[in-house]
């Protein structure tokens, strides 16, 4: 590729390379929309830091939610009702009905594309039971999930990377975008970005520019999130002066490993594992008398964090609690269960032949992010509407919040979001005919403010260890803004991660290589990390509700008389804003709040 | 014995990022526990596992499938047992 272009000064000391469109992260979302553009004949760059295929989507197993209808009566107006009550009424409605209706289309396509579907006897795609679907507006359980065995993420992963492949999608493998760059119109031209191989930084310039980089849930001490998961593109966006929306709100899960953070399934409980406390008692019986172990994910969630916080939890630090299986007996747990005894065995040191799993609630799904509209279009507010796009900017996946998952997601809605909302932007980029656009000139300090930043890297002979900053992040952000939350341990928190921002400014790395400097991408991909915390802390200090995700023991009910709207946080000034929740489908009535029971 | 080529170490070893955590943690511990004393072999071995899907590892890792190409099963009994 030639380096041809009349770019400026500053902006021409790097080197470049021109594409239609740079596509940040190639996870679902990145290569459903990546794989739209090629084949329309774009030309087309996907960053990933990994290998594609080993994104952090390989690791959803649940399946993708559509009313096929292929088991029992189903309908994308019972999914909708479902994802909207799942959101406690934070999601927007237009964007759920946008997503429940256009759902058995994008599972089609991924049909038609080679996914390989567990099936039906009749041959259509068979689908399972999941928590939280149900027919008839909540009347009972029906069956919408699709799925390739708990292989689903990897099988469409797989799908989609050998599609790109023959739509010449270019792949640039182990390369981190570090930010966007904009011109004084605030346009977006494209991204900087680091190759790990030479340690060079490329500026890739771009007619538009999609961030896909997934979520950040390594901003937790407890998270099932790959290590890769470090908000890149939240990172992104906020030093652009871009605000994140709804950061308060992250979904977890009751049982991962205590110190690894790997996820115990909920079938373990299913099966019959019961939860303890440091007393041996079954606690659950005393939160949740019917439902017991069983109970939803918040409410064991929350129930076992309420028990740690009242000292009966276990071990020394008495910060976690007892999954207990040897009940079932060798033969069940050999046979049923054996993938769970190996987690256990490998990540906790503990045969649940014989001894209890140490578990504690762990950091899974971000439901907030970078704000879009329907079509992936990056939106913030200005001259008073409250969604105007960002020129050139579109974000999918779960870095992106459109929001369809409000304040709590529904299971199987995450695949479900990658392949919609990077099938709409995809369709939106494709209708605005770039290819017969000309790149617009970059701006002279294109490329300048990271830079800088790695010049310091590489100046520092002292400072803060990165790891080591991180770590703190990572314990007072799980200690801090962990299930339950109240004012005195946010506003704690606050200072906290304020503090550590300062840190964050001052680190220094002792290998100073090019090739693969792992430390330098760890202190690149801290910068991220931070912004995401700040967010996060900042905007769940401010929300004096307890809503979906947010638990406050302070504010122990949901208020939709002063809180029914998204929060917005900008990095400048650490400051908070506010929009409304779009309560208004396309074309249905509005589903109008109520309490959330099950 | 040759020593390795410290880039070819530090590529290996940023590949031992993976998109499972489970992956992410065996091989993040295998590495600060052996990096520096594994062989030349092993390197091969370890790179040749690297370049299987997450979920086959991680299947291979658990002792729930023997990888296909048995030369790197020396690795992999290193990577089971800890």
């Amino acid at each position: 590729m030639s380096l041809e272009g009349r770019s400026v000064a500053a902006a021409a000391s790097l080197p470049m390379r021109r594409f239609d469109a740079v596509i940040v992260g190639a996870g679902g979302a990145g290569m459903r929309a990546s794989l739209q553009l090629a084949e329309a004949g774009l030309s087309v760059a996907v960053l990933s830091k990994v290998f594609p295929t080993r994104s952090h989507t390989v690791a959803a197993q649940g399946g993708i939610g559509a009313s096929l209808g292929n088991m029992s009566e189903d309908h994308w107006l019972w999914h909708m009702y479902d994802t909207v009550k799942g959101s406690d009424w934070l999601g927007d409605q237009d964007a759920i009905e946008y997503m429940c209706r256009q759902a058995p289309r994008v599972v089609y396509e991924l049909e038609h594309f080679g996914m390989p579907f567990d099936r039906n006897a009749d041959g259509t795609i068979y689908q399972r039971p999941f928590g939280g679907h149900s027919a008839n507006f909540g009347d009972k359980p029906v069956q919408r999930a699709c799925a390739a065995a708990d292989r689903t993420g990897h099988a469409m992963l797989h799908t989609l990377y050998q599609r790109n492949v023959r739509a010449r999608t270019q792949f640039f493998v182990e390369w981190m975008a570090l930010d966007l760059v904009r011109n004084a119109d605030g346009e977006v031209l494209g991204v900087v970005a680091y190759e790990m191989e030479t340690g060079d930084v490329w500026i890739l310039q771009s007619k538009v520019t999609v961030l896909a980089t997934g979520g950040a849930g390594r901003i937790f001490a407890a998270s099932t999130n790959a290590f890769i998961n470090t908000g890149d593109g939240l990172g992104m966006v906020a030093r652009a002066g871009i605000p994140l929306e709804d950061m308060e709100f992250w979904q977890f899960h009751p049982t991962g490993v205590a110190g690894a953070g790997v996820l115990i399934t909920e079938g373990v409980r299913g099966e019959g594992g019961i939860l303890l406390n440091a007393n041996g008692e079954r606690f659950m019986e005393r939160y949740a008398p019917n439902l017991k172990d069983l109970a939803s994910r918040d409410v064991v969630s929350r129930s076992m964090d309420q028990e740690i916080k009242e000292g009966r939890g276990v071990g020394e630090h008495k910060d976690h609690l007892l999954l207990k299986l040897d009940h079932l007996g060798p033969e069940v747990i050999m046979k049923r269960l054996p993938s769970i005894r190996e987690i256990a065995i490998k990540f906790a040191n503990v045969d649940p032949i014989r001894e209890p799993i140490p578990v504690v609630p762990t950091i899974h799904y971000q439901m907030g992010g970078i704000p879009t509209n329907i079509h992936g279009q990056v939106v913030v507010p200005r001259d008073g509407h409250h969604n105007t796009p960002v020129p050139g900017l579109y974000a999918v996946g779960e870095c992106a919040c459109v929001s369809v998952h409000g304040a709590n997601r529904l299971g199987t809605n995450s695949l479900l979001d990658l392949l919609v909302f990077g099938h709409s932007a995809g369709g939106h980029i494709v209708a605005q005919n770039y290819p017969a656009q000309a790149h617009r000139d970059l701006p002279r300090d294109a490329g300048d403010a990271p830079r800088a930043r790695l010049a310091r890297l590489d100046a520092a002979t002292s400072g803060e260890s990165v790891p080591e900053i991180a770590n703190t992040l990572r314990k007072v952000m799980q200690s801090h803004c962990g299930v339950f939350r109240n004012q005195e341990l946010l506003a704690e928190g606050v200072s906290k991660v304020m503090a550590i921002a300062e840190q964050v400014a001052h680190t220094a790395i002792k290998d100073k290589s090019k090739v693969f400097n792992t430390a330098r991408v760890e202190a690149l991909e801290l910068d991220n990390l931070i912004e995401t915390a700040k967010a996060t802390v900042v905007s769940a200090e401010a929300r004096h509700e307890s809503r979906g995700a947010q638990a406050r023991s302070d504010y122990p009910e949901r208020n939709d008389a002063d809180w029914l709207k998204h929060t917005l946080w900008y990095r400048d000034g650490n400051r908070l804003d506010y929009k409304p929740v779009n309560l208004k489908p396309i074309s249905v009535d509005s589903f109008p709040p109520k309490a959330r029971t099950y | 014995m040759e020593p390795i080529a410290p880039d070819r170490m530090k590529r290996i070893a940023w590949r031992c990022r993976r998109g499972m955590l489970e992956n992410d943690l065996v091989l993040s511990r295998f590495l600060a526990r052996r990096g520096s004393a594994l062989t030349e072999d092993e390197i091969g071995m370890l790179d040749a596992l690297l370049d299987l899907p997450d979920n086959e590892l991680w299947d291979i890792i658990a002792g729930r499938q023997e990888p296909a190409n048995a030369a790197v099963a020396p690795l992999v009994a290193q990577l089971r047992n800890p």
